[in-house]
């Protein structure tokens, strides 16, 4: 491990315990009451969700529009798994339970995405697109008439198990995965796809094997979201999961920069507060966040960040040490 | 057999509708590859705009379409200036995301001038019922089919025949080559755009005269159904919109008639799945080899 | 370079604007006013019914605050949209607890949004009159949840007897809102009430929820030739429907649930002599009722439907309770909703063990000549 690396690593571990001291003695003085606690939670649901969708919209430079339909099996399947977990009298801590029904969500969400994605993705761009709707609005409408999962009415009876705590660093962990996955052999596989698939399989690579993987990994995080999400809200309704919120999931993928984690991320915390401040505006509400939305994207087409990641190291040598740094190897403008 | 045959005009009277609007999202997307999710909403805006002419001005019915199909070519071409004409060599995905704003500020902004209450869209339509042998036939059914087919044979004449139909095959065939040609690019767009929202608009119109209401979120399904019925025929194509329009009507009416109300929408998405899943680039699509 | 400093600037805006507004939303609770939530939809799909909702609960503070309020102080709702969503509705809710400080919440205006938000409701015990959620689990083990509408199976059993008795109906029909919880609910009750009834049910056809096209259903209705269609959805859905059945030239009564109120207004032709089942009757000599209905007009130049006459009444209903329990504290506001007995717009309401109406009477409404009229009560 050379020298920079190290720094970096140890920039980012204090940067990551001193937000949650922050929090943690926010929450604890109750300057932060529940409903800022809420959103924080729906935030790093919401950062799970954005940097899961970046691996087959970045990544893989697929169009992705069916995220919700992955979400809403991993959710779906926790809570029945929990549900019945509770039910059988077993008795286990807390986060023994969650983590185990995450686990439930999200290879159940990805082993969908295998079942889907090895015939879709040979379809290309927009009809991807559309046929990643199709699969979701499926899975919505099965949830719909599925009457052992409560059916139009909803499921209720989910024991709430997420609290800011474990979610913070099971946020933490996933972001770190999506970040070892993106440097990872398969991540420079999946996204030397995108940048030209003819090429990459020239080279060597089986293009659809790691198109699939990349599919599939982005499902299986989107499953963990949704069992987040899922005993968060301890009450899930199928309408939830309509076309709608992939397409709000979709535009903070854009927002924050195809391919740029820290992108997502920032966009990702910025989308999901955005409409809570608007709050008070009433039925001007979401003309204004539309307004954000297009200007945003005139100005910045390319994302917040572009294909470039922030990194808090180059951040810390910008602003102390002056240091003439240069960003990492995209350069952003792409 | 009756009861069949009845079903399958009810197939018809809804799929031209969604052939009427499958064709404005098919040009768009023919001539700057885009998805224009706000079209949904050019077609609600129609409507309101037809009910108004309908309602506060009494309008005949041919000023009705008349004024809406014109205000919305205007809008639309307003659209495609203000919010996409910027992001025209940005990526595509970018200007897909800008549509979505667009499409959610319109709604948003019915919702707030117009406010949620549907409103009664008027009889513009003389209104009979028509027997032919025990089927019966309402007069705005068989209105609704006649004015699509005749506004899209118009559309196809003009698109194969005229000049400016011409400089529009050639814009969404090669745009750079169109540009040596001394097709005036810019111009081709708004013209295209024009047009869709002119007939997106004539769907709106027919579609709250067929289901009497208008309403900010009334846009959304049949926008999403339209789209599909695009892809099904091959985005791009203008035969294909129509073509996928009537396809996706007839089987979403005789699913419901037949297998289920509550699946309907599902099997309308499993076709389109196994179609793509088989012909990749939609019904009338042409199969393009990637070549190195 | 000049776009880069545009974008970093609207960033930099929206992250200084999330601080502004986290701060400054936090108001001081100010001793004058008393302040009572309301959560339902008022965009999307749903609008309609909270936006509905919401314009009864204003009416209704408005005139307590004309009439002197609470002991002099006045009376303010706030109102937040939830877009038919449920982590709308989660998030709208604590911001009313813990940025406004509301003392009391009437909503959810959906049974979905409000059975989203009832664990956290009961562990804070807030005081919760929801004007229009049906669903049977909404009060269910929850001592601080009330609710003002009928339930599902009440009056969907009262329209089968009106049907069975009074109209001599031995064949129905349903048509019923697939993914609709209230029209499944209402129409299963009257499924069993018209079946114990020596009655008939000739078939069930189903829409989706936002289906617009029901020709294929009225086709295959028509051909079953029941005596009566029930219905049982809101108005914008029951409007087409019945002009359609016209169209069509289906000659069964239509009969419905309270979803129909309002229908007379645009859909009169369609609706001409059909039947649904309310809490209230427009034409009822009720002074509260006429007084309700003028009021709601000249404020808003619309008539009123069901949700926007329930969002009143639990207004009402709220008030009376903090005023009965003489303080502000959610435990004793509990006991004196729990306690309270309000004669309002939709009857007589007063609670049972569950926090649903007690006896609350099922009036029935024939639509003639663009009117409403009262045709009958019932009492299950």
């Amino acid at each position: 491990m050379d020298k920079s690396k190290r720094r970096a690593y140890i920039i980012n571990t204090i940067a990551i315990i001193a937000l949650y001291i922050i929090f943690f003695v926010l929450i604890q003085t109750q300057t932060m009451n529940k409903y800022f606690i809420g959103i924080a939670i729906l935030t790093c649901i919401m950062i799970i969700m954005a940097m899961s969708l970046n691996i087959v919209a970045g990544f893989l430079g697929q169009m992705a529009l069916g995220h919700a339909g992955f979400m809403a099996i991993g959710a779906y399947s926790s809570a029945s798994f929990s549900i019945a977990l509770f039910n059988s009298g077993t008795e286990l801590p807390n986060i023994v339970v969650l983590i185990l029904a995450m686990a439930v969500g999200g290879t159940i969400a990805g082993i969908f995405g295998i079942l889907i994605g090895t015939p879709t993705l040979r379809l290309r761009g927009d009809y991807l697109g559309i046929v990643t709707i199709g699969f979701s609005e499926i899975i919505r409408i099965f949830f719909v008439n599925f009457q052992p999962t409560g059916g139009a009415a909803g499921l209720k009876g989910i024991t709430k198990l997420v609290n800011f705590n474990n979610v913070y660093w099971i946020t933490i962990i996933v972001i770190i995965l999506i970040f070892t996955l993106g440097r990872s052999k398969q991540g420079r596989a999946i996204i030397s796809i995108r940048e030209d698939e003819i090429a990459s399989e020239s080279a060597g690579i089986p293009t659809t094997r790691y198109k699939v993987l990349g599919f599939s990994m982005a499902a299986f995080f989107a499953g963990i979201g949704g069992a987040l999400y899922a005993h968060y809200q301890a009450f899930l309704e199928p309408s939830k999961f309509g076309f709608m919120f992939s397409i709000e999931m979709f535009v903070i993928v854009v927002l924050g920069g195809l391919g740029s984690l820290t992108g997502s991320i920032i966009s990702a915390i910025v989308l999901t507060i955005l409409p809570e401040m608007l709050r008070g505006f009433a039925e001007y509400r979401l003309l204004v966040y539309s307004l954000v939305l297009i200007i945003m994207m005139i100005f910045r087409p390319q994302g917040i960040f572009g294909r470039s990641e922030f990194s808090l190291t180059t951040a810390i040598d910008a602003l102390i040490l002056r240091k003439n740094t240069k960003n990492t190897v995209d350069g952003g403008e792409s | 057999m009756n009861l069949f045959l009845q079903q399958v005009i009810n197939g018809l009277n809804v799929g031209s509708i969604y052939a009427l609007i499958a064709i404005g999202y098919t040009m768009v997307y023919g001539i700057i590859k885009l998805i224009n999710f706000a079209h949904g909403e050019i077609m609600m805006f129609g409507a309101y705009f037809a009910f108004i002419a309908a309602t506060s001005f009494q309008m005949p019915v041919w000023a009705v379409l008349l004024l809406s199909m014109t205000i919305m070519a205007i809008i639309g071409v307003a659209i495609e200036f203000v919010a996409y004409r910027p992001l025209r060599n940005a990526p595509r995905l970018s200007a897909l995301i800008t549509a979505i704003g667009v499409s959610l500020f319109l709604q948003n902004l019915a919702l707030i001038i117009f406010k949620p209450e549907p409103k009664v869209m008027p009889k513009i339509f003389p209104e009979m019922i028509i027997k032919i042998g025990s089927i019966e036939i309402s007069s705005t059914t068989l209105i609704t089919i006649g004015l699509s087919l005749v506004f899209m044979v118009l559309l196809d004449l003009y698109i194969r025949k005229t000049k400016q139909g011409r400089a529009m095959r050639a814009v969404s065939e090669d745009k750079d080559a169109a540009i040596l040609m001394g097709v005036n690019v810019n111009r081709t767009i708004s013209l295209t755009f024009a047009l869709g929202s002119a007939l997106g608009a004539l769907g709106g119109v027919l579609y709250s005269v067929a289901y009497i209401q208008v309403y900010p979120t009334m846009g959304v399904m049949p926008g999403l159904k339209a789209f599909i019925a695009a892809v099904l025929g091959g985005i791009g194509i203008v035969p294909g919109a129509m073509l996928g329009g009537f396809i996706i009507g007839m089987v979403e009416t005789l699913t419901k008639a037949y297998l289920s109300t509550t699946w309907a929408d599902a099997i309308v998405f499993g076709i389109l799945i196994i179609v793509l899943l088989f012909k990749p680039t939609g019904i009338l699509g042409k199969n393009t080899r990637e070549k190195v | 370079m000049k776009k880069r400093v545009v974008s970093v600037l609207l960033v930099g805006m929206l992250v200084a604007s999330i601080f502004t507004f986290a701060g400054c939303s936090s108001t001081g609770s100010s001793n004058d006013v008393i302040k009572l939530g309301f959560i339902g939809p008022t965009t999307g799909d749903a609008a309609i019914y909270g936006s509905s909702a919401e314009a009864g609960a204003m009416l209704a503070a408005e005139e307590i605050n004309a009439a002197g309020g609470i002991d002099g102080k006045d009376v303010e709702i706030i109102a937040y949209d939830t877009k038919a969503d449920q982590t709308e509705a989660v998030n709208a809710y604590n911001r009313l607890r813990d940025q406004d400080g509301v003392i009391a919440v009437i909503g959810g205006t959906l049974s979905g949004e409000t059975l989203a938000m009832k664990d956290i409701m009961v562990s804070d015990n807030m005081p919760v009159l929801s004007p229009t959620a049906t669903a049977v689990e909404v009060t269910q083990d929850a001592p601080n949840i009330f609710r003002a509408c009928f339930l599902d199976d009440y009056q969907g059993a009262a329209a089968a007897n009106f049907s069975a008795d009074t109209l001599g109906a031995k064949t129905a029909a349903l048509l019923v809102g697939a993914g609709n919880p209230y029209s499944e609910g209402v129409s299963k009750a009257f499924e069993t009430a018209f079946v114990a009834k020596g009655g008939s049910i000739v078939g069930t056809e189903s829409y989706g929820t936002t289906d617009k096209d029901f020709s294929a259903q009225l086709t295959k209705i028509k051909e079953m030739n029941p005596a009566v269609v029930f219905v049982p959805d809101y108005v914008q859905t029951v409007g087409p429907i019945l002009q359609k059945a016209k169209e069509m030239g289906i000659t069964a009564k239509f009969v419905g649930a309270d979803g129909w109120d309002g229908v007379q207004v645009e859909y009169a032709d369609a609706a001409q002599g059909n039947y649904f089942t309310n809490h209230y009757a427009a034409d009822s000599p009720s002074q509260t009722v006429q007084d309700f209905i003028t009021a709601y007009t000249t404020k808003y130049d619309k008539v009123p439907n069901s949700f926007a006459a329930l969002g009143y009444d639990a207004v009402y209903t709220m008030v009376s309770a903090i005023k009965t329990a003489g303080s502000t504290e959610a435990e004793s506001i509990i006991t004196a909703l729990a306690a309270t007995e309000h004669a309002g717009v939709t009857g007589n309401l007063k609670f049972n063990e569950n926090g649903d109406p007690k006896d609350k009477e099922v009036t029935i409404i024939k639509i003639d000549g663009g009117e409403l009229k009262y045709e009958a009560t019932v009492v299950n």
